[in-house]
This record gives C-alpha cells, structure tokens and sequence, in this order.
C-alpha cells in the first residue's frame, strides 16, 4: 500500500511516497534527507508534532513557549490543556522549563521569548 | 539637530541585522529608531517555528530567532530608542521623529537604512459587499491578540487567503479552541508552504476551498456569518456557487504591502510590483545615502534572507559612510512578466550579485535565462517555482562585464 505526504520537518516540503506492508513502512521515495526519510516512517506508524503556544503569566499577559522535542500527534489537545494550566511568574528567559515531562513524554514546554 | 552617522528606521530583523553589520563594519555612531516598546519587530508575535534553517542550522521560533539578534545589538550596545515614531523622512537625510520622552526631534544623518517592514491589506481595499460588523481581523491583528495579549478573538472562524499567515492562525485558533470552518483561497493554488497545509489544515481536517472568496458579510453588532462563492477563471464569483457559513469571526489574509509612506516622503522612487523602494545591489535606492532592506523593500517568505538582505544594506551604509561606496557601471534588470520582479532591480558595481526573485505563477521544468541582449547572462533549471517561494540566481562579475541591460526570462520545458 502507497501513502502520499507532505513532509513538514522543514520548510521544502518534500513530497514523498510511503510504502507500507502490514502496517510497516518498507520503503520511502521522495525525502531530500534523512530526517524527511524519518518522518515518513514516523508519519505512518506513530505521528509526532511540536506544539507552539504562549502561557499565562502571573500578571495577567502570556508568554510563548514550545515543547522541546515532538509529542504524540494524538497528545496534542491534551497537551495544551496542560499548557492553559500553567502559569508563570516574571521575568522568564528563552529555555525556562515550564513544564516537565509533558503528560508522561520526554518532552519540556519550555520559554521562547525573553519576557521582563 | 542631532548628528548621527548612520539611522535604521525600525528594530525588526532588518533593522538588527543592518545595525549588527554596520557596526561590525566599523560605525560606532548609529542609532534603531524602533516605534514598539521593545526590538524583534513581526517575529515577537510569530511564535511557530520554521525560522532560521539557513541561517543556524536550527528550525527557531519567531522570538528566538529576533534573540539571536537582539543578543548583539545589546552585547554591541547599538543604541536604540524604542517607543519612537519616525514621523518624516527628507530625502536629505533629516528625520523628524517623536516619543513620549524626547517630544519632537530632529536628526540629521550621513546613511539610513529604511527597514520599517510591511503591514497587511484590509477589508476595505478588498471592497468585500455587506455590513461593517465587529469580528473582522486581518490575520496578524488576531495573531497578536492571541499570542501577545492572551485574547481569543473568536469561536467559529473563516479565513479568507491561505498564504502562510492564514495558514498558520487556522492552526493557531483551533489550538486555543476555536473552530476554524473554512480557509477560502481566490486563487486555484495556496500561496502558503506545502508544509503548512499538512501542518495547519490537513492536521485538523480544516477545508481549503481553492478559488473561492468571500463575496457578503451578515451581522449587525457583531459578525454572524460569511457568504463564499466559487470564481472563474477571471476570479469573478460565481452567482450559484454561493454558500452560507455561519462564523463569528472573519480573519482576512490577503496580501502584505511595504511599508512606505517614509520613503515617498524622500522622494524614494518605488517600484510598482514589489511596492518597495528601486535598489542597486547594495540595496542604496536612488536617493543618495538612504538604502533599504526586509519587507519594507520586498516582501520575503523566510526571515533568513531579509537577515542576509539587512546585512547587505548595512555593510553598504557603513562603506558609504566611509566614502567608499563605488559604482561602475548602471545595468537596469528587466524582467518577462513570468518573472514578477527582481531585487535588485539595477547593477550599479560589476561584481558577484545575488538577485532576488520570484515568478508570477506556479510554473514546473523551469529554465530561467538571464540575458544581456542574445548573449546569456546566467541559466538556472527548476522542477518547481511559485509565487509564494522567493528565489534567487547568481551573476558572475565576469558575465557581467560590459553587460548593458540585463533580462530575466523564464521558460517551460
């Protein structure tokens, strides 16, 4: 079985083939690199996502943050769930943690903007 | 009047990058005029990633990216005046500008570079039919509502345009809970990365209707729904192709415009397709000492070039400042109507030049063919151009010399 995608690791966005046998990618056409080659067999067993947002801070602004590393596809409404919970206090730099271990993954939801 | 060497107009990554490569070029008396309250410009609201591949290495977001700059404006003490307005700009080089602080004054300067960016076309210009109810954004307002002030503008969204902002706030505004029915596109193809229709649309199931547009607004107080019609191929609506979507929210994305209304002030000529200022490969408009770079020059897809554009500009500042700035020859780059625009639109210095581009539709198997007469300048092949992807080609010195006027073709294979 053939799947068409669009990879999204970089802003090309290689179109690219998959090719799956009982529900394993076999082959990958299409990827300019490795990391697109990745995404593809990631994409069709277990999707994963970045999720960017900002966070409440304690005097009432938001802030950005991001997860460090990709989570679950599935995670990702829950993930911001958790996000909308957190609060922090100022002034927070580019790489605070505000969240650990995001719902069990290796992923932090960490700060990027410096905010005074 | 105050004296300064060199003055950037706007602390965005342009403004950065050119106060960045001016001072490590050697000017030490310069000064941002900066009209927020703090630098980084646009890329403080642009808080996805996607910034910086070609220059770090690393995929940004929007205010890591603006930190690696504002890091060296601070290490270099560049000193910046923020929460001020430039008000006019001579085209002798005198800058009338204001704050809260300093009243109105005035600067005369030896350079300036122009990087006030671009803002984003409104309803108004697009003459959409019906009531004037409140729930109407451009996509950048509500980017800034929601990512800056914590706002939702919204619940039930249309977005009209699917260049990469519209792309990218559909996802924004699910994410934060809203539910965005439909992105409309006039044109039969997305302007936007392929990557962010995967990312932003295809991710949430959110339609894209290709050549489609918004035709009537309904709501009195506040926006109750959007009228959408199918066009033609002459992007006309048709009449029974209209649909009724209920909404509250309407976010338009439909075309960034240079900031320019400084630059007309100077006299600086513009050009009519990138409605930024005509600039030679130093990026120096036609006024003497006013050079420009960023969006407000042309409107870029990647933040990396108008780093690499800005740097350009400062550099040449700084050597024009020196008394160094050199021009040899005046080659004017026309273009065959495929080919939209380029930057820069004339040669002034027969050396290596890196012109900008970008072609007026989606075109594959493409030859691009620079000549000068019937000699060939410079050929580049390319499976895929469009419209929404700035390109680049590189000329030669030595194809350059004894050039007269360069032409920029593009053909089909």
């Amino acid at each position: 079985m053939k799947r068409n995608l669009t990879c999204i690791v970089c802003p090309m966005g290689c179109p690219m083939v998959a090719e799956l046998e009982d529900g394993k990618v076999v082959a990958v056409t299409g990827n300019t690199c490795p990391r697109g080659k990745q995404y593809a067999i990631d994409e069709c067993t277990n999707p994963m996502r970045t999720v960017t947002s900002t966070v409440r801070t304690a005097c009432g602004g938001v802030v950005a943050v991001k997860t460090d590393r990709v989570i679950p596809k599935a995670l990702v409404f829950e993930a911001m769930r958790e996000i909308d919970r957190a609060c922090v206090t100022l002034p927070v730099r580019i790489g605070d943690v505000v969240i650990e271990k995001l719902l069990g993954t290796d992923a932090n939801v960490v700060i990027t903007a410096n905010l005074e | 009047m105050k004296q300064i060497d060199l003055v950037i107009v706007g602390g965005g990554p342009a403004g950065m990058s050119a106060a960045i490569a001016a001072y490590d070029s050697g000017v030490r008396d310069l000064l941002i005029l900066e009209r927020d309250s703090r630098l980084g410009g646009i890329l403080q609201q642009c808080i996805h990633n996607g910034f910086g591949l070609h220059r770090f290495g690393e995929e940004l977001t929007g205010p890591e990216y603006a930190w690696r700059y504002e890091q060296q404006v601070l290490e270099k003490k560049i000193p910046v005046l923020s929460d001020t307005m430039v008000l006019e700009i001579t085209s002798d080089r005198v800058i009338t500008a204001t704050n809260s602080t300093d009243g109105v004054f005035r600067i005369k300067a030896k350079a300036i570079v122009l990087a006030m960016g671009c803002r984003e076309r409104a309803r108004g210009a697009l003459n959409i039919a019906g009531t004037r109810p409140a729930g109407i954004y451009s996509a950048g307002t509500a980017q800034k509502y929601v990512n800056m002030k914590g706002y939702l503008p919204g619940k039930d969204v249309v977005i009209l345009g699917s260049g990469d902002i519209g792309l990218i706030m559909a996802r924004r505004m699910t994410l934060e809970g809203a539910r965005v029915h439909a992105v409309c596109e006039l044109m039969p193809y997305s302007g936007g990365l392929a990557r962010n229709i995967e990312q932003c649309l295809n991710d949430f199931d959110i339609p894209l209707k290709l050549s489609h547009t918004v035709v009537e607004i309904h709501g009195k107080e506040r926006l109750e729904g959007v009228t959408i019609a199918r066009v033609d191929e002459n992007r006309r609506p048709i009449a029974d192709t209209r649909e009724y979507i209920p909404c509250d929210t309407l976010l338009l994305s439909v075309g960034l415009i240079p900031e320019n209304e400084l630059s007309l002030g100077a006299s600086v000529p513009l050009d009519r397709v990138t409605n930024g200022a005509v600039v030679d490969q130093d990026r120096q408009t036609a006024v003497e000492g006013i050079f420009a770079a960023g969006n407000v020059l042309h409107v870029h897809d990647l933040v990396d070039f108008v780093s690499e554009e800005a740097e350009i500009a400062g550099k040449s500042a700084a050597a024009y400042i020196r008394g160094e700035l050199k021009s040899d020859c005046e080659l004017p780059l026309a273009t065959d109507g495929k080919i939209r625009y380029t930057v820069p639109q004339r040669i002034t210095r027969g050396e290596d030049v890196k012109v900008y581009f970008r072609v007026a539709d989606i075109y594959r198997n493409v030859r691009i063919t620079v000549r000068d007469g019937e000699r060939v300048i410079a050929q580049k092949k390319k499976a895929r151009v469009a419209p929404g992807e700035m390109e680049t080609l590189t000329l030669r010195a030595d194809a350059l010399a004894d050039a007269k006027e360069l032409f920029f073709s593009l053909e089909v294979q």
